[in-house]
């Protein structure tokens, strides 16, 4: 059973990397174009494991150590395993007088998660995010690319309801 | 391309067209502070602290003059209040987040953000803020202390575009930003070859050797040790810089006498050593010559073993090509292999008894010297490796004063040593030196050059190559009539990189190559003293220097120093049972990415 699931697990695998390198093959020759392919490479894997920065760095040529440096220079990049879903709660200036801390709390409370942190269940990464150009809204949060205005505590639960629920429909389906 | 005229601070400058601004002035005697400007090595305009006034064409901002190109008809003030008050906030800024130990820093007085605040005329620190302590990074030859790193980025830049290793890397953003080499990684668990050039140019004391200072002392101070210490090549062409004498000073004598006035039971010369490779190393390379005549299967190009940087480099980044390596240990290793048997049964000593200090331009031996692979009889061959500047540090912590002590000689019997020994410090010297002796192994004749100097490949060009024909040879040698041999020379990881992806695939039309790791050989490796200015006019004087002391001594080629041959009757001859034991060795496949991998050099998830 389990060595069944190994082996489908890397064929899976196989077919991101060669996803990626698809990519990389479209890149290669373009100077500047790290920061696209990771993009990309993101997009498929869903964060960027070391084995993965090797794969791109050797693809396109560019030192492992400059990969790694680009990584950690943009917190868009993630090395770890990420949820899902991605929470971003905007602790802007205006978002943090508004109440922002309070749903900060509250979601690691209800989730049990800290900060930069993945739930257990693998649903959601909690990130925090200074300014999402929303101030308007404040205090205002992303779940994915929705974004959600007038955050509190008791609208919260609400949100990560409909993002939990559509997860256990998912399970019935299968 | 035609000059350009400009205006700097009133006077009426000319320069190259395409030159900055900051080269501009110095051009024109005119000095702008600088810090993390690096002539030939680093142009990257990080520290701000070279801006000046553009005031035609007008700017609004102030022009970090290290990168910003002067032009025809500028007119430029470096030296205005707004200018010097930008400069000393700068300073200011970069000191928020420095550690400010410098009474108990290793670069204390001879470091150049230290020396820049008092240019500046900085006399307070007036940004204190939260900073965050970083963990020391101790490996066997480099420690970084990213408390003190002013993340000028002058390591980045000679790590990855001058060596072409491209370990080190700025990693995180903002304060968090730290020189490391990537994935919170160890200095030594990465692919780091230790080469220490960017130990060389760290402006302060966030890159260093790793001291061996203190077990030194400690082994000098023990009744129970007999203390033998030996100089590589390269030393004698650094130390006098250590105590204000020009690049190119060679201080062979001076440096004999400091050894014996530190106490040292015995001053040998790793020289003696050099000469014992080359008789090695040659007849290792006549033996794969000689098997690839008789239409055998030795692995040609051989190349040269004596750069622990370069071992490493080629461990890390060709593991599938080790065969081509030389299996002779460096001449330090080789010389600490002799002291602890041949030499110590001569005195009476057990190995264990012995201690064995090298001295070296170079940071790698210190990792090389704690190899496992490189010990005999339960103990390692060398004990200690002090680098040029460790070594000038102790003398004068010592009191001893360099500049009032007499010439003097090295041991006997082991501190006799040859020409061709000297110029093992130089690229192309190693390869000369063979050449001296294996050419006439072959011919029975000396080699037919000027002065003995392969004249293609002496100078510092990346690659230099030639063909050594080879004609009327002794009869044993028929075979070899008529064989052209051909040689490469290269020092620094980029050349050396080029030459091996020739080898693996198949193109090399080489037959002995010869690699030094650091650019220009030993004479500028990791370990000697921090250049005054321009490294590669240092360079050059060093290589003159070098050549000349080859040319001042009696013998000049290895296969003629007496000592040595003394040495081989009783111990055999080159490549003999004995040799095999103590004086070579044999390499690890390292892989890519080190500690990342797994023993098949992929990556660990």
């Amino acid at each position: 059973m389990d060595n069944k699931r190994d082996a489908c697990c890397a064929a899976n695998e196989q077919a991101l990397y060669d996803q990626v390198a698809g990519v990389i093959e479209r890149y290669r020759d373009k100077p500047g174009s790290l920061i696209m392919v990771l993009h990309a490479a993101q997009e498929i894997f869903g964060y960027l494991p070391t084995k993965l920065q090797q794969f791109i760095a050797d693809g396109m040529d560019i030192p492992l150590s400059e990969v790694c440096g680009v990584i950690s220079f943009y917190s868009f990049f993630s090395t770890q395993k990420r949820g899902k879903h991605t929470i971003r709660m905007c602790q802007g200036t205006a978002c943090y007088v508004r109440g922002g801390k309070k749903v900060v709390d509250e979601i690691k409370k209800e989730l049990n998660v800290e900060v930069g942190g993945t739930t257990a269940d693998g649903q959601f990464t909690f990130e925090i995010v200074r300014c999402i150009g929303s101030c308007g809204l404040a205090p205002a949060m992303m779940v994915d690319d929705d974004v959600y205005k007038q955050v509190s505590p008791t609208k919260l639960r609400g949100i990560l309801a409909r993002y939990t629920q559509e997860a256990e429909e998912e399970g019935v389906q299968e | 391309m035609a000059d350009i005229k400009l205006t700097i601070n009133g006077k009426a400058c000319t320069a190259p067209a395409g030159s900055t601004i900051l080269e501009a002035a110095d051009l024109n005697n005119i000095h702008i502070p600088r810090l993390c400007y690096l002539k030939g090595i680093h142009k990257y305009g990080a520290c701000r602290i070279c801006v000046v006034e553009q005031v035609s064409p007008p700017a609004r901002n102030l022009q970090a003059a290290c990168v910003v190109e002067a032009r025809d008809g500028m007119v430029i003030e470096t030296n205005t209040a707004r200018v010097r008050e930008a400069r000393k906030a700068m300073y200011e800024l970069l000191l928020s987040n420095h550690d400010k130990k410098c009474l108990t820093c290793s670069r204390n007085q001879d470091c150049e953000f230290q020396a820049l605040g008092r240019e500046l005329g900085v006399e307070d620190s007036p940004y204190e803020g939260e900073r965050e302590i970083l963990p020391l990074d101790v490996s066997e030859s480099i420690t970084r202390d990213p408390n003190k790193c002013i993340l000028c980025r002058r390591c980045v830049s000679v790590c990855r575009n001058i060596q072409t290793t491209s370990v080190l890397t700025a990693e995180n953003r903002g304060f968090h930003t730290v020189i490391s080499p990537g994935f919170n990684l160890p200095i030594g668990s990465s692919s780091c070859t230790f080469c220490g050039q960017c130990v060389v140019v760290c402006p302060v004391g966030a890159l260093r050797e790793t001291s061996h200072k203190e077990r030194v002392l400690k082994a000098l101070g023990d009744p129970g040790k007999y203390v033998v210490v030996q100089p590589a090549p390269a030393v004698r062409v650094g130390i006098g810089e250590c105590f204000g004498l020009p690049a190119g000073s060679c201080e062979t004598g001076r440096l004999a006498a400091a050894l014996r006035r530190m106490g040292f039971d015995a001053v040998f010369d790793t020289n003696w050593s050099a000469d014992l490779t080359i008789l090695e190393e040659g007849t290792e390379f006549l033996q794969r010559f000689k098997d690839v005549l008789s239409g055998g299967k030795a692995v040609l190009p051989m190349m040269t073993s004596c750069s622990p940087g370069w071992i490493q480099f080629i461990e890390h980044n060709f593991p599938d090509q080790l065969e081509h390596l030389s299996t002779c240990k460096s001449p330090h290793e080789m010389f600490g292999a002799v002291i602890k048997s041949y030499y110590a049964k001569k005195i009476g000593k057990k190995p264990e008894d012995m201690y064995v200090v090298s001295i070296m331009p170079c940071t790698a031996k210190k990792t090389e010297c704690a190899r496992p692979e490189l010990s005999n009889d339960g103990v390692p061959n060398v004990d200690a490796v002090l680098t040029t500047r460790e070594l000038g540090d102790m003398i004068k912590s010592m009191g001893i004063d360099f500049m009032d002590l007499p010439e003097e000689q090295f041991d006997s019997p082991l501190g006799l040593s040859t020409g061709a020994a000297d110029i093992f410090g130089v690229t192309g010297g190693v390869m000369e030196a063979a050449l001296r002796t294996v050419y006439e192994i072959v011919t029975g004749r000396e080699l037919p050059f000027p002065n003995l100097h392969v004249s293609p490949i002496v100078g510092l060009e990346q690659i230099r190559e030639a063909t050594i024909k080879l004609e009327n040879v002794k009869p044993e040698w028929k075979a070899a009539e008529g064989f052209e041999v051909r040689i490469a020379v290269t020092s620094g990881y980029e050349g050396a990189r080029k030459l091996m992806k020739q080898i693996r695939a198949g193109e090399s039309p080489y037959h002995f190559i010869e690699v030094m790791g650091c650019p220009g050989g030993c004479i500028t490796g990791g370990g000697q003293p921090r250049p005054r200015g321009d490294i590669r006019v240092t360079r050059q004087k060093r290589l003159e220097a070098i050549y000349a002391e080859d040319e001042r001594k009696p013998i000049r080629k290895s296969h003629e120093n007496p000592a040595l041959l003394e040495f081989y009757k009783e111990w055999g001859e080159p490549g003999c049972h004995l040799s095999h034991e103590y004086l070579h060795t044999h390499y690890v496949k390292r892989g890519r990415y080190n500690e990342l991998t797994d023993e098949n050099f992929t990556i660990k998830d």
